[in-house]
């Protein structure tokens, strides 16, 4: 468990993966928690299959939108090579969650360079404890393989000294009706795995 | 009063809701866009996308010369095009009150410069407001209408990228409800700015700044927090929240209004501290004023001109301390830059530029991503409507074998934002050059946002369409050709014969963003590559589509894939294929 008086969330992946819906769940479940929350995300050209990461800090006062270099408490990765690229950004004592998904970038998909070998392996030398999920397997166990990011906050949730019930009150309020019991699902599928 | 979490974009919307704004009126512009795209949720606001942000600010104006308080909300570099009516409205004042959203872009995110907006609030003599986070955002908002009112004045209300896009926690309030209804009231010597009136308004003008630094004194928005007794900092936005991130123990000015100075505050406060930071990104714009009130401060000697702050940049500008990272990754990760999306109808036009070896001078919008390899068919990108200019004039001073090579690039919002202008100007002017209009039927690059040749409103009313080709022709452009961007071959016929033309031409590329979601129909069955077929030759590889991956591992010397995730069928790939190895993978579709 995290229990930190500050605590600083980082989300990394691609867009379209839904980051920014996973952190403003997070973010809703927190400021219903009764903590101070800030969220933060570069947008505006993401959607082009670019790097995004979103910053989620929350606690009794948060100060800065975004989390003071090396003071990220849990690394949340989306895909394989963006969690590794943040890693710099993690805390000594850090946590990490990865989705063991890959997604190649452009100079990999034309040829002109590799997508890093051994990632997982690599990731979980440096950080020991450091938790890599099949989010594809739990989407698809939820029956809609959308569900990715909710079955990854699935994950996060049980670092975090939150009551269930929010999560559940969080989604139904964000997630669009028709989607809602498969996320439900896959939140709850994530959380147990 | 219920709360919630909100960006600064939403919380700047609902402040304008809760002041009772009935006009809102922007052009889109990260990372501002979605200040309009949330009032256009509230009813009693009239909100509109304009042509380009002069147009946003002189249409605001009108709603305040009758009577109606009235939003305009840009980027920072939107405020170049609309200080034009900017500098002047200052003179004239306003009748409803008037406040001009500037975001800033520090760092770059997602922008060509960046600029600082405070700048124009002096050199336009309008007072400024700056948000620390989403509640100031709101607030400020509210205040800045009635401020607005009561100095007779328009209002900036400026804030970059980390406020306009960072969500906190904001308590909402109840909408004004006693402001008078919009009229219309004759008065000359007030909005009539003719030499003999406008003398006496800048005297007006003049006054009112020293009325509003005397008022901004004495306002909470200005404000002391008392800590230490030794260190104190000056500080306003987003800096102010790194510096309590970094200096927990200083003592702080934190200015919301930081035009015009709070004098005799900044004055009662200076001359407590031995040591006296500011602290702001960009340029030294309060430093500069402070220092010239007599007081030696601590700024941008330790911190960057260049980029935006950081807790982490702060930290070791300030205090010369730094954290070297507790994991260090220990390989260079290829790099993720955005891409044209699959499907993207810009793809072919500049595939053909590339292999007709155009000089393209570039604009701004998505296909300014046509500068990436393996397009790599971008020469210039200087501002909106820059492309057709700077086509014009390569095109007088080159020479004949040169000047045929340059083709200017300008999707359809950006060429009704300035591009029209430029257009008239080589018609005119006998310019050669040739343009081509990527005509994608919205303003993309933004989010998807309604233009005059889209057919809908920001409210999603069907209004009338701009005809690009009668625009065209009736600047006196006589050649004017259409093609499909997708049909790789035509289009690349089509630009190299106007390329050749010794006249001016325009070539329009159309075919709507694939990611208009009312176009959906034009997503066709992903296609399929038969391994049997693939040679591993790598044509399909020079159209960088995000849809084909290589496979360096397959075949006898590698082979690609399609992503059935990511293809949406455009075919593009399909008709560079020499050995039709591409087929639809929708069933009976099959070649």
């Amino acid at each position: 468990m995290v229990t930190n008086t500050m605590t600083n969330i980082l989300l990394a992946g691609v867009g379209g993966q839904g980051i920014l819906l996973a952190s403003e769940v997070l973010s809703e479940v927190l400021m219903q928690a009764g903590f101070d929350v800030k969220k933060n995300e570069i947008h505006g050209m993401s959607q082009r299959g670019g790097s995004v990461v979103s910053h989620v800090r929350f606690g009794e006062t948060v100060y800065s939108p975004i989390i003071p270099e090396g003071e990220t408490d849990i690394l949340f990765g989306f895909e394989l090579m963006e969690t590794y690229r943040y890693l710099p950004l993690l805390r000594k004592e850090g946590r990490v969650i990865a989705n063991q998904l890959k997604i190649m970038p452009p100079s990999v998909a034309t040829g002109l360079e590799r997508y890093p070998d051994k990632l997982e392996e690599r990731i979980a030398q440096l950080v020991p404890g450091a938790r890599i999920v099949d989010g594809m397997r739990l989407a698809l166990e939820a029956g809609d393989a959308r569900t990715v990011n909710t079955g990854l906050l699935g994950v996060l949730s049980t670092l975090l000294e939150v009551d269930e019930p929010l999560w559940r009150q969080a989604l139904e309020k964000m997630v669009p009706a028709k989607a809602l019991a498969a996320n439900l699902k896959a939140f709850e599928l994530g959380r147990d795995s | 009063m219920s709360r919630a979490i909100l960006s600064g974009n939403e919380a700047i919307a609902r402040g304008a809701f809760e002041a009772g704004v009935r006009a809102a009126v922007a052009y889109p512009g990260t990372p501002s866009t979605e200040i309009l795209e949330n009032t256009s949720q509230y009813p009693s606001i009239n909100s509109s996308w304009a042509p380009n942000e002069k147009v946003a600010l002189e249409v605001g104006i009108g709603s305040c010369f009758g009577g109606a308080r009235s939003l305009v909300t840009m980027k920072h570099v939107g405020l170049n095009v609309a200080a034009d009516p900017l500098f002047t409205l200052s003179y004239t004042g306003v009748r409803g009150g008037l406040v001009l959203a500037v975001a800033d872009d520090p760092e770059m995110h997602s922008s060509q410069n960046e600029q600082d907006s405070r700048h124009f609030a002096r050199a336009a003599k309008v007072p400024m407001f700056e948000p620390a986070d989403s509640q100031e955002a709101l607030t400020f908002t509210r205040l800045a209408f009635e401020a607005s009112e009561q100095f007779d004045t328009p209002i900036l209300l400026r804030t970059t990228t980390r406020i306009a896009h960072s969500k906190s926690i904001v308590e909402l309030g109840e909408p004004v409800t006693d402001l008078p209804a919009p009229s219309l009231q004759k008065n000359p010597p007030k909005f009539v700015m003719l030499p003999g009136n406008a003398r006496k308004r800048h005297v007006f003008v003049e006054q009112r700044l020293r009325d509003m630094a005397e008022w901004a004194a004495s306002q909470p928005f200005n404000r002391i927090e008392d800590r230490s007794a030794d260190v104190g900092v000056i500080t306003s936005g987003v800096a102010y929240q790194y510096a309590r991130e970094v200096l927990p123990e200083a003592s702080v000015l934190k200015l919301g209004l930081v035009y015009p100075l709070p004098v005799s505050l900044v004055q009662e406060f200076a001359a407590r501290f031995k040591t006296l930071y500011v602290i702001e990104e960009l340029e030294p714009f309060i430093e500069d004023q402070v220092k010239a009130l007599g007081f030696d401060v601590i700024g941008k000697q330790k911190l960057s001109l260049c980029g935006e702050l950081t807790p982490g940049r702060l930290r070791q500008g300030l205090l010369d301390e730094s954290t070297a990272p507790a994991f260090s990754p220990d390989a260079d990760l290829p790099n993720r830059p955005p891409n044209m999306c699959p499907g993207c109808p810009h793809r072919g036009v500049f595939y053909a530029l590339n292999r007709l070896k155009a000089f393209v001078t570039g604009d701004i919008g998505c296909y300014t991503l046509g500068f990436m390899p393996p397009l790599s068919a971008m020469d210039s990108c200087v501002c909106m409507g820059a492309s057709v200019g700077n086509a014009a004039g390569l095109n007088k001073v080159l020479g004949e074998d040169e000047k045929q090579k340059v083709v200017g690039v300008i999707g359809d919002s950006t060429f009704l934002h300035t591009g029209i202008n430029g257009l008239m100007d080589m018609v005119y002017n006998g310019s050669t050059a040739t343009l081509v209009i990527l005509d994608n039927r919205i303003t993309a690059m933004t989010g998807r946002q309604e233009n005059p040749a889209s057919g809908f409103t920001l409210a999603g009313i069907e209004s009338p369409v701009v005809n690009l080709e009668q625009l065209c022709r009736s600047v006196g452009v006589e050649h004017v050709r259409t093609v499909d961007p997708w049909d790789l071959e035509t289009t690349r016929q089509v630009i190299a014969e106007e390329m050749e033309r010794p006249a001016p031409s325009v070539v329009i590329a159309r075919g709507p963003c694939v990611l208009i979601k009312r176009d959906v129909g034009q997503r066709k069955p992903a296609l399929v590559i038969d391994p049997n077929k693939c040679t591993g030759c790598k044509a399909c590889l020079k159209i960088g589509c995000p849809a084909i991956e290589w496979q360096p591992d397959a075949g006898e010397r590698g082979q690609a894939l399609v992503n059935p995730l990511l293809c949406v069928g455009c075919g593009i790939c399909d008709q560079l294929c020499k050995f039709d190895a591409f087929s639809s993978c929708a069933a009976g579709e099959g070649k």
